[in-house]
């Protein structure tokens, strides 16, 4: 319930904060271009699921001024991405890095996967195996025989 | 019947973090990124993380702007007065934000009462950024060598005070 409280809180400043205005684009293009891919792959702590260019948050714009300037001044992808983590962990990447802690997010529904597969063909087996086989009766015999002609 | 006990495995793991909305920082047990801000008050007058060394601290980021800090602000008048640790406060905003927060939250401090020892104004949000802050308020225990030991993302509460943060600070100024 708190934690709900917290998250409408926090919802709600950033519905409060749009009034701030984003630092001015550089007349680069290349920057410019850049800046949009890399900020449109990184999510943005405070809103969920929104990504970083997307968002209105203060937080959001405070991360995108940030993220220009630093391609600016010539940093990597990377360096910036990892400027990021260092700071907020995995949180802001859309794809996370494959490490012990993701192994189950990378590899779990292949597991899942396998699983239903064995799951399935066992249930198969055997209901197969509980439906007995017995030969017809004469009786019965005839009757298929009968059934059969009348078609 | 082995289904069942995935679908178990995959809860209990779920279960584990249990608040979706909480990232977990990166920094417990890491070097409390360094910082050297001008006082609220007296902006001639730095702090520095370095200043801090040798004492156990609360590094509370919070903001004028902030309604849960507004509601944690009456606790942490309360638990200023216990002398367990000294909170020192980080009042910030960011750098694309015109408002005059210095003035706000000395509005602030004069009407909700000053838990701080000392409160430093961080103008445009990049120690608040250093620190991973993305939902004030958030406190950090740091420990006698400058290393975080306890984040507490939101406001603190009589629980989190009790059976976290008090105990953890005794255990380290011993």
């Amino acid at each position: 319930m708190k934690r709900f409280a917290l998250f409408i809180l926090l919802s709600l400043c950033c519905a409060v904060v749009v009034f701030a205005k984003d630092a001015q684009p550089t007349e680069d293009p290349k920057i410019e271009a850049r800046f949009k891919n890399l900020t449109q792959q990184l999510r943005c702590p405070v809103c969920q699921n929104e990504t970083l260019a997307d968002s209105n948050a203060e937080l959001a714009r405070q991360m995108r001024d940030q993220i220009r300037e630093q391609i600016k001044a010539g940093k990597s992808d990377d360096e910036i991405k990892a400027y990021l983590t260092q700071r907020y962990g995995d949180f802001p990447l859309y794809k996370p890095p494959v490490k012990p802690m993701t192994y189950f997010l990378w590899f779990g529904p292949f597991l899942l996967l396998i699983v239903g597969t064995a799951v399935l063909f066992i249930f198969l087996r055997r209901r197969r195996e509980m439906i007995p086989e017995r030969p017809l009766t004469a009786d019965e015999r005839k009757q298929a025989a009968e059934i059969l002609r009348s078609v | 019947m082995l289904f069942l006990v995935l679908v178990v495995a995959i809860f209990v793991v779920m279960r584990r973090g249990s608040d979706p909305h909480e990232i977990p920082s990166p920094l417990i047990n890491k070097p409390a990124p360094a910082f050297q801000l001008p006082q609220l008050t007296d902006p001639v007058k730095t702090i520095s993380a370095t200043d801090m060394r040798g004492k156990v601290y609360v590094l509370n980021f919070w903001g004028s702007w902030c309604i849960a800090c507004r509601e944690e602000h009456p606790l942490l008048v309360q638990y200023s007065k216990q002398n367990v640790v000294p909170f020192i406060g980080v009042d910030y905003k960011y750098a694309n934000d015109d408002s005059d927060e210095r003035a706000a939250a000395r509005q602030f401090l004069s009407e909700l009462g000053n838990p701080y020892s000392q409160v430093i104004y961080d103008h445009d949000g990049s120690t608040s950024i250093d620190y991973g802050v993305y939902g004030a308020p958030e406190s950090f225990l740091i420990d006698k060598t400058g290393v975080i030991r306890f984040k507490q993302i939101g406001p603190i509460t009589e629980d989190v005070w009790n059976k976290k943060i008090v105990p953890l600070a005794r255990q380290l100024n011993q």
